[in-house]
């Protein structure tokens, strides 16, 4: 396992040269009609290819119903609209391949330590990783790939899972708690795991993964094939009006003394004109490239229905810290006790930090040193000792012992009851009105920190929650599109209401235990709303499970992952808004190619209805608004743009139709007025530049 | 499941058919009666104890000294009021050509000095076959043909005319009209 | 276009719409079974109804058992109206001595009227006794409206409801219907028909002597009318009300006993559509939101009155054929002009034209002139009102719920527009429903379209057709339109008293009524076991004018399209050359 293969996934992978190529092949092996035929729309249309092809042999020798350069010209276009219709479908199963192609690259054959007892240091054999099932324990030491899906039962060290999230930075698994699941793949850098297999072969996620890339294409979501309900209605509708017209060509013609009847050739024409060809050629590019879309996102959903879905959500439920906050404290002021300058207390509270590499403590430094000009001072110069923050003291702090001197400086900074005990404990007190300003701190939703200096209390450092940038913008999009956002926190009421308002989250749940979460899921639900979480920890299982789109963090636990119905690579919470857009733009490309393709008729019936009854009805000349040359040309260049539209539109249809966070009500404007009206007016344009065409180049005269 | 409604079907449809077929028309004809007698019975004129006719069912005539009515595609003759119909002829039907050509021609030989246009009503035939009226214009084009074969002025048959012309209900709904019966027998009448 | 004319056709508008409220919340009350002003009147005959019927008032059914309910319900309608046809002549109220009408127009006849489309291939003065005309088709016209009426409650029930599996009691909203709505507004209208001359008697016919001796084709003298009469009123109030359509007499509401003044016709254009557009508001209120009963209406009108105004104006501009100057076409206070043809002085241009939109758009078939005369490009409006699947107001129940149809298939695709599953007054709308709804849309135009076809190429078909040239085929698809369409108006030249035209239009009709309510009730068994869906701000609005702009455009792009090529070939060119 390289971090070459990690990079492959992680950069989206562009359309190259070869894939154009490899699509065209596949292309041309969907033409199987029993591959066709789950596409009702396309399948009409390589029938009637079929049909038109035989129609022009014949008139090649000489029995034709028409000339047989025209027929010749419609049968070639109509196989040309199943090729851009296979085309755009194997281009965006081209990505997908790729993808799984270089994830396949990856899972080698390792070779696996079976232990014979499930402790460290009891004897193994070696086996092939393909002999692995579910309960067997392995050994993975320093430098091994771990063979299997698995849940570390002893040991800890440092795994490589840059093969799946493409992060290069080592992360810690050890058992128990949330980081204890590794995923096969991956490698063991230093130190060794005890690990029990969770999942049979086969069944581990890097192959789940590979299957879902490769199989998008495989399963019709729910709303897909209610789309395609719709289209085979219309196709049927269509064949009927087709079907119907040479009986009322032959009756026009009596009726009026002239004319012929129309050909099979323009019936043929007109039906694959009418029926709607652009959407039902790329409808299944549009369903594979929004799973592809998910895929470049480092998301892996389990399902397209999981997909559409996310489109469909309308309560949020994130946590805070991570997906609101940035996951640290920072200090944000300092307030003086009575009698002590806030330049000392700065002064004290930054020497306190000095060594304090966590965030908070370094947010300190920068604060004293923004505010008072004061410069950090390296901890050696001043012949310092850091004290680091413990769990039993709760404090951090730094001793002082300038040399020569007495006068030893003994700092200590931590939370409000920690300080109090530690200075009753040493014989000082606590000033009540140190007391008062925690306390008014804690209400305006910050974190006070005490500092101390010997007996002295000096006053208090705000450390607050710092809401992400832009979050709030991105969360008065999401209720614009009518998702509600509810954070969910570990904080207290007065905290969370203070961190709620300042990120904008339309409600929150405080002293959030796992429970909460699950209850508060099935609550919306019961009332009719669907949820969307992120989780990453075992205790989010059951809510995972629970909510309709469940966003599991890689770095999450086996279980977690297992309860999710997409995981996210990146492990980052915050994508999960990123997913209900590709979930609204899947729905969204779907519905406005719809609208465009069905648009696209009006123009079609004035190009052709005039054309093909030319001979029986001059007078409907009038319906040629487009001024088309002659029957010929019109018909042709009906079917020619009926074509070309489809290519023309594979772009749209890989790349999704831009998403922007309006109203329901402005969206539906919006693309009425694009592709509707828009879908009425192209084909006006688009026939008559390609009849002038086609006269041009001398096709048609 | 297929038998359980067999009696609320049947039951249902005995009682609406009595409910509806019966009693609700004998109702209606009760009060018809009660109410609006002449009404109900086809608003028959009667003339010294004899009907004369009905003011809603027009008659055709076809001799000079009468108002003519409009065109009548009923079968076997005109206006029968046993058959009513419309004569269902397309714009473009040549027989509708004929039609309206031989009113002319029929309008023009009696009055061949009446070079007015021909209110468009007096060429068409009626959708019932029955149509009692005609416009105003109509009975005014065919003044000078009456006034000239009864030999009385045109003054007085314009003053029939006006007394026999009904116009629109509350001056908006309808088409001012003239019934032709009750007008052909003002003429009568008068001499 | 006048000004008067185009008062009068605001008027009926305006009117139409004060009823739309009041009416539409009475029918809602029936139908949620509270309590109104007619209830001491027919509660007890209610009550005893569903005792000697066996109904138990509390019962409700699942979709399947109501459409057996219907089915069963309409199929002994059925047999009925066929066994009294084929054996009048042995019965009482038959005056005129009317002999047993044939089994191929029987056949016809009784679809015709247990369907709700009234098409009429016999001529009513001439073939049917009085007994016929009540037993048989006064029945017919009170049970099939109602039985509209019913599957339109059951499949509302299913949209107002949610995680429920009954709908409602087929035979208790039927015979409400009948008892709180259609009956006693057939009532007053038959009155006030009947104040204005329409007949109600059971008098043989009447002769009387002509003023002035005529002859028929063969030369002979005539001297007497025979004049025809009846219990006419009475018929054409519930034939108008329930969009019915099948006249009285063969003239239908052209002739002077069934519409005899302007204000009979006024009031019997407004019965057209009067319970379908009140039923919008029934809709809303029994939804709970009465913004989706308007925005339906609102998108019924949008299309009906520019239709109007077209047939308006193509009527009044005349035939140019006829346009020699020995004609007066043009139209003044005097002159009704246009084209007259086919027309009665007292309705003139506006009311004809106004008739025929309202008649062809409610699905009723009733008619106040010969459409078969209009002009090419009245015709077609004709015709279009039709195609779009009587939808807009529909026959009484069943334009409604055939617009909701066309409401889910706009709300499907705008719902992809917007990039969210679609959902329709809380109910999601998945495979199931696309399935349902696709069946509906495309059944009657597929019907239409073969029948037609089947027409144009047998020899009894073409013979049947009555003018030349183009106008032949818009007879026959005007006459498979109407019947697939339940429609019951038709280019009447056209001879249809056959057994191929008896035969292929009863089939149309049958298919045009029950192959489209099974799926309509399956659709609703389906929305009303879905979990209610909360509307959020992501939910589409569907009562804004954006989204009837768009309802709109899905009627006609599935109703004119698949129509165009037939239409170019009829009415189209047939226009073209009269104005060549």
């Amino acid at each position: 396992m390289t971090t070459q293969s990690l990079d492959q996934l992680k950069r989206p992978i562009g359309l190259t040269g070869s894939m154009y190529m490899h699509a065209l092949f596949y292309s041309l092996k969907k033409f199987n009609p029993i591959l066709m035929v789950r596409n009702p729309v396309m399948f009409v249309v390589e029938v009637v290819s079929v049909l038109c092809t035989v129609l022009w042999i014949q008139a090649l020798i000489g029995y034709g119903e028409a000339p047989a350069w025209f027929i010749g010209s419609i049968s070639a276009w109509l196989w040309l609209t199943v090729l851009f219709a296979n085309f755009s479908e194997a281009l965006a199963e081209g990505r997908g391949k790729a993808q799984a192609d270089a994830l396949r690259k990856s899972r080698r054959d390792a070779s696996a330590k079976l232990l014979n007892e499930p402790t460290y240091g009891s004897l193994y054999k070696t086996v092939s990783s393909i002999d692995l099932k579910k309960g067997d324990v392995l050994l993975v030491e320093a430098g091994e790939i771990i063979a299997s899906d698995g849940e570390v039962i002893e040991g800890i060290a440092s795994v490589d899972e840059s093969a799946i999230t493409g992060e290069s930075a080592p992360v810690i698994r050890e058992s128990g708690g949330d980081r204890s699941a590794v995923t096969g793949g991956t490698r063991v850098l230093s130190d060794w795991l005890v690990i029990r297999v969770t999942v049979d072969m086969g069944g581990g996620f890097l192959d789940r993964m590979i299957h879902m890339i490769e199989g998008a294409k495989r399963q019709k979501t729910p709303n897909e094939i209610a789309l395609n309900i719709l289209l085979a209605a219309f196709t049927i509708i269509f064949l009927g009006v087709c079907v119907s017209l040479l009986p009322f060509s032959l009756y026009s013609i009596e009726a009026a003394g002239q004319g012929n009847p129309i050909t099979v050739t323009v019936l043929i024409a007109l039906l694959v004109c009418l029926i709607p060809t652009t959407i039902g050629g790329l409808l299944s590019a549009i369903g594979i490239a929004g799973m592809d879309r998910m895929i470049r996102h480092n998301v892996i959903a389990t399902s397209g229905r999981a997909i559409e879905a996310a489109g469909d959500v309308d309560v949020l439920l994130l946590d805070k810290t991570g997906t609101i906050t940035m996951g640290n404290r920072m200090a944000t002021e300092f307030t003086s006790a009575p009698g002590i300058l806030k330049e000392r207390l700065a002064d004290v509270a930054q020497l306190a930090s000095l060594a304090d590499e966590t965030p908070e403590g370094r947010s300190i430094v920068i604060l004293a040193k923004e505010k008072y000009g004061l410069r950090g001072r390296d901890v050696h110069d001043i012949h310092a000792h850091f004290i680091p923050f413990s769990a039993q003291t709760r404090m951090s702090g730094i001793n002082i012992q300038p040399e020569g001197k007495n006068g030893k400086r003994i700092i200590r900074k931590g939370a409000a009851d920690a300080i109090r005990m530690y200075v009753v404990e040493i014989g000082g007190s606590f000033p009540s009105t140190v007391n008062l300003m925690v306390q008014e701190i804690s209400r305006l939703g910050a974190t006070p920190l005490v500092v101390v200096e010997n007996k002295e209390v000096l006053g208090v450092v705000h450390l607050k929650d710092i809401v992400k940038g832009g979050i709030k913008e991105r969360f008065s999009r999401l209720r614009k599109m009518g998702i509600k956002t509810v954070m969910i926190t570990g904080d207290n009421r007065l905290t969370a209401t203070a961190i709620a308002a300042e990120a904008g989250v339309d409600d929150f749940l405080s002293e959030a235990k796992p429970e909460d979460k699950l209850k508060l899921i099935r609550e919306y639900q019961k009332g009719g709303r669907l949820v969307a979480m992120t989780g990453d920890g075992t205790n989010d299982a059951p809510a995972l499970a629970q909510a309709d789109v469940a966003v599991a963090m890689n770095t999450g636990t086996q279980s977690a992952r297992e309860a999710a119905n997409m995981v996210d690579l990146d492990s980052n919470p915050t994508k999960l808004l990123e997913i209900v857009e590709i979930g609204k733009q899947l729905l969204m490309t779907r519905g406005t190619l719809t609208t465009f393709s069905i648009a696209n008729d009006v123009a079609k019936y004035f190009a052709i209805i005039p054309a093909a009854f030319a001979t029986t009805y001059p007078a409907l000349d009038i319906l040629n608004i487009m001024k088309l040359t002659t029957p010929e040309s019109a018909i042709l260049s009906a079917v020619i743009f009926n074509a070309l539209i489809i290519t023309a539109l594979i772009p749209l249809a890989l790349k999704g139709v831009g998403y922007r966070a309006m109203s329901a009500a402005q969206l539906l404007r919006r693309h009425l007025l694009i592709y509707g009206i828009g879908g009425v007016i192209t084909p006006f344009i688009g026939i008559k530049l390609i009849d002038m065409l086609l006269i041009f180049m001398g096709v048609c005269q | 499941m297929l038998l359980k409604p067999l009696r609320p079907a049947l039951v249902l449809l005995i009682i609406m058919t009595i409910l509806t077929g019966i009693i609700y028309p004998f109702i209606i004809t009760g009060l018809a009666q009660l109410c609006f007698p002449a009404k109900a019975n086809g608003s028959f004129m009667i003339n010294k104890g004899k009907v004369i006719g009905s003011e809603l069912i027009g008659q055709k005539f076809i001799s000079p000294k009468y108002f003519w009515t409009r065109l009548s595609a009923t079968s076997p003759l005109p206006y029968n009021a046993t058959a009513s119909t419309g004569s269902n002829y397309g714009p473009l039907n040549p027989a509708l050509l004929k039609a309206v050509t031989k009113r002319i021609d029929d309008l023009k030989g009696m009055d061949s000095l009446n070079n007015k246009p021909i209110p468009v009503d007096l060429v068409t035939s009626s959708s019932s076959g029955l149509d009692p009226h005609i416009s105003v214009a109509s009975a005014q084009y065919q003044v000078p043909r009456i006034a000239r074969s009864r030999g009385i002025g045109e003054k007085q048959i314009q003053l029939l005319i006006e007394k026999y012309t009904e116009g629109r209900t509350l001056g908006i709904l309808g088409e001012p009209r003239v019934n032709v019966l009750k007008l052909n027998y003002a003429l009568d009448e008068f001499k | 276009m006048t000004a008067n004319g185009i008062f009068q056709i605001i008027l009926y508008l305006f009117v139409l719409l004060l009823t739309v409220k009041p009416l539409g919340l009475f029918m809602a009350k029936v139908f949620q079974r509270e309590r109104t002003f007619l209830d001491p009147i027919f509660g007890p005959v209610e009550r005893l109804i569903y005792r000697i019927a066996g109904i138990n008032p509390d019962d409700e059914m699942d979709w399947k058992q109501n459409a057996i309910a219907m089915l069963i319900f309409n199929f002994f309608g059925l047999i009925i109206v066929y066994a009294i046809q084929r054996l009048q002549q042995f019965f009482f109220l038959n005056p005129q001595g009317m002999s047993a009408v044939s089994p191929d127009s029987s056949f016809n006849t009784a679809v015709s009227f247990t369907s709700n489309t009234n098409w009429q291939g016999y001529s009513g003065e001439m073939t049917m006794s009085y007994l016929t005309q009540m037993l048989a088709l006064t029945v017919q016209n009170f049970v099939s409206s109602a039985t509209g009426i019913a599957i339109l409650v059951l499949f509302i029930r299913g949209l107002a409801r949610h995680s429920a599996t009954t709908l409602g009691n087929f035979w208790i909203d039927m015979t409400r219907s009948i008892l709180y709505i259609l009956l006693p507004l057939s009532i007053v209208l038959a009155l006030l028909l009947i104040s204005q001359g329409v007949v109600q008697n059971y008098s043989p016919s009447v002769e009387i002597p002509l003023l002035e001796p005529t002859r028929d084709v063969s030369g002979t003298t005539v001297t007497n009318q025979v004049i025809v009469m009846g219990p006419a009123a009475s018929q054409i109030a519930i034939k108008q009300l329930g969009t019915n359509g099948g006249g009285f007499f063969n003239g239908n509401s052209a002739h002077p006993f069934e519409n005899p003044t302007p204000l009979s016709n006024f009031l019997e254009m407004l019965s057209i559509l009067l319970v379908a557009a009140a039923l919008c508001y029934t809709y809303g209120v029994m939804v709970k939101d009465t913004r989706q009963g308007w925005a339906i209406l609102a998108a019924m009108l949008i299309i009906f009155i520019p239709v109007v105004f077209c047939t308006y104006n193509a009527e009044i501009s005349g035939n140019p054929k006829l346009s020699a100057s020995a004609i007066d076409q043009k139209t003044s206070d005097i002159n009704p002009g246009g084209n007259m043809e086919g027309k009665e002085v007292r309705f003139g241009i506006a009311n004809s034209a106004l008739w025929a939109i309202a008649t062809t758009s409610a699905s009723n078939g009733s008619v106040n002139s010969m459409h078969d005369s209009f002009t090419p490009i009245g015709g077609l409006a004709a015709l279009v009102m039709m195609h779009l699947g009587e939808v807009v107001f529909g026959g009484v129940g069943s334009g409604l719920y055939g617009i909701v149809i066309f409401v889910i298939v706009a709300v499907f695709v705008a719902g992809l527009l917007v990039g969210r599953t679609p959902e329709y007054l809380g109910h999601k709308i998945e495979t199931y429903e696309m399935k349902m709804a696709s069946l509906l849309i495309l059944i009657m135009p597929l019907t239409v379209l073969f029948l037609t076809a089947l027409a144009v190429i047998t020899t009894a078909g073409k013979a049947a057709v009555f003018n030349t040239g183009p106008h032949g085929l818009s007879e026959i698809l005007y006459a498979f339109t109407s019947q697939g369409n339940n429609n019951g108006s038709a280019f009447a030249g056209l001879s249809v008293n056959n057994p191929f035209y008896n035969v292929t239009g009863g089939i149309a009709m049958l298919i045009g009524r029950y192959w489209l309510a099974v799926p309509t009730l399956a659709l609703a068994g389906s929305l009303v076991r879905k979990k209610l869906v909360p509307p959020s701000e992501g939910t589409l609005p569907i009562h804004t004018p954006l989204f009837i702009f768009w309802l709109i455009a899905i009627i006609i792009i599935v109703g004119v399209l698949n129509f165009l090529p037939a239409l170019a070939l009829g009415p189209l060119v047939e226009h073209l050359l009269m104005v060549q």
